[in-house]
């Protein structure tokens, strides 16, 4: 019996049956019609539907489009500009007054602009993306420099280390773990934020679908894309963790 | 090379949470800070092992820091083969007091920071090999510092100050975690080392026996604020031992009662 229930995925599989089981119950006997709640069988027989004619593929290839190249300009960005805010102090009291003023602002809040500024289509949605991940990495990045112990910049100036050494063999291992988890976190941010901007900005991905369905009147296609959505954020997330395992990365879930 | 010179030294570190500090007079200490070292004096020969005693606390670390160049002193110098110091340098090799392998590197990449400027490569990987061989870590080289006992970690940083053959080692309490056996072993193999190489240096210890049997020179400093209670050359013969050498048996009840301990309770 323990071995069933030390089996990974045993656990997680009875509580999605769970999930299903009760899902059927309040749809079959709440009382909604079938148009409002629909039940897993309907959902399910209607996500084949969207998967055999491509629509769901090409709904979500575009928002994974979005969230990619959002993420990876906050990345390409974020984390030079979060080693330069941990390293120098100069840039930290000059910039980072702007930063905490523009991190609590929600990146729904930009909608109305970016909406004015890049027209209809995947460069607001990218733009809203970038900012959902850009200053979570900012700071997070910002912290994990700063905490590194400073014995190992004692050690680098002993070995006498360029400062290009200081870099690559200090500072961007020394912060990996805790910019790993930071990404982890991001990412779901990411996601959750192209699902809004793809509710008015654009005309494709896994918003709008979920939008554009809602406008029909068939909730199964909702639940659908709520369903894929779903799968996908646990997907990336699991990409994001598996990053930690890298063996130089390793250290940090062992040794703190 | 490696002849030292330490003038005058103080070091006081102020609470910057309540900076406060009389115009008139500067070099006062008033407040909210803390006089560690006051007015050291010492100089150390090229060559010369020196030991340094004293109760925990005092400063012992604090000064090897300075002299290293990772700290600043308030006042006074640290002159090294007629240069005043002005930061670290691969010169003078530092092993800390708490783990200072680098986490993300296996033993071998530790090593070899040493060595990252040698242009043949085979050369260097040889010198690695024998480095990690002299502290006894074969097996262990593509390990990462995690995967280490206290004590092999140990062994694994002296193998990497070593590898660099500096002018100067600065060491701070570079025994401790080990057990006993790895302790004397350690020990001898730095006194070797030493007699071999002889560089200068600075061993920090809380071990009154160890500074006796490897130091070329003792240094005893006093409780907070440090003051150097005696600097004195030992010239035993080595092998040395406390049941042999009477007189050294005598130098080490004075050590002991210097530093508050009855010895012979
Ligand atoms: N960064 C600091 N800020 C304020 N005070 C400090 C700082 N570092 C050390 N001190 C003070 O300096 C004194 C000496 O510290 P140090 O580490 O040199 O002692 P030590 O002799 O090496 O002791 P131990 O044998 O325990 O290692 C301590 O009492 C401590 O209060
Ligand atoms: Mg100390």
């Amino acid at each position: 019996m323990m071995n069933i229930i030390n089996r990974p995925f045993f656990l997680p599989f009875i509580a999605f049956s769970l999930i299903l089981a009760v899902w059927e119950i309040l749809a079959r006997y709440s009382g909604w019609s079938i148009h409002v709640f629909p039940g897993p069988m309907q959902v399910f027989i209607s996500l084949w539907e969207l998967i055999a004619n491509g629509t769901l593929l090409r709904h979500t290839v575009a928002s994974l489009f979005r969230v990619t190249v959002g993420f990876y300009l906050a990345i390409l960005l974020g984390i030079p500009l979060g080693i330069l805010l941990g390293r120098l102090k100069l840039v930290r009291v000059f910039l980072n007054p702007v930063i905490q003023f523009l991190r609590p602002i929600s990146p729904l809040a930009w909608i109305p602009l970016s909406m004015l500024w890049f027209g209809i289509g995947d460069k607001p949605a990218v733009f809203l993306i970038f900012l959902a991940s850009f200053f979570p990495l900012v700071v997070s990045t910002t912290v994990a420099v700063q905490s590194i112990n400073p014995v190992y910049f004692h050690v680098a100036a002993n070995f006498n280390f360029t400062r290009y050494e200081v870099v690559t063999k200090i500072v961007i291992p020394g912060m990996l773990p805790s910019v790993i988890t930071a990404l982890r976190i991001t990412i779901t941010i990411a996601w959750l934020v192209v699902v809004a901007a793809e509710m008015i900005a654009v005309k494709s991905g896994l918003g709008y679908l979920i939008l554009d369905s809602r406008n029909a009147l068939t909730m199964d296609y909702v639940m659908d894309g709520m369903i894929v959505i779903g799968v996908i954020g646990l997907l990336l997330d699991h990409a994001m963790m598996r990053l930690s395992r890298i063996e130089s990365v390793f250290w940090g879930t062992r040794s703190r | 090379m490696g002849h030292i010179v330490i003038k005058n030294l103080r070091k006081e570190y102020i609470d910057r949470r309540h900076k406060r500090r009389s115009k008139d007079e500067p070099n006062e200490c008033i407040g909210d800070c803390v006089l560690v070292l006051d007015n050291i004096n010492l100089e150390f020969c090229e060559g010369e092992m020196v030991t340094i005693l004293g109760p925990s606390g005092c400063g012992k670390s604090t000064l090897l820091r300075i002299i290293a160049g990772f700290d600043k002193p308030t006042a006074g110098s640290v002159v090294i083969n007629g240069e005043t110091l002005t930061g670290p340098s691969s010169d003078h090799i530092f092993v800390f007091q708490h783990n200072a392998l680098l986490p993300w590197m296996t033993v071998q990449e530790n090593v070899a920071l040493g060595l990252r400027g040698m242009e043949d490569k085979e050369m260097m990987k040889e010198q690695i090999q024998e480095h990690i061989e002299l502290v006894e870590l074969e097996g262990f080289e593509n390990h990462y510092p995690y995967q280490l006992s206290g004590g092999m970690q140990r062994r694994a940083e002296l193998a990497r100050a070593l590898a660099v053959n500096p002018d100067t080692l600065f060491m701070d309490e570079p025994f401790t975690g080990l057990d006993f056996l790895a302790h004397m072993k350690m020990r001898e193999e730095v006194v070797n080392m030493h007699e071999y190489f002889e560089k200068t240096i600075l061993v920090v210890t809380h071990d009154i026996d160890d500074a006796l049997i490897m130091g070329d020179r003792i240094v005893v400093l006093s409780g907070r604020p440090a003051h150097v209670k005696l600097s004195e050359k030992l010239d035993f013969p080595r092998p040395r031992s406390f049941v042999k050498n009477t007189e050294l048996s005598k130098l080490r009840d004075e050590v002991y009662l210097m530093l508050g301990v009855n010895y012979a309770v």
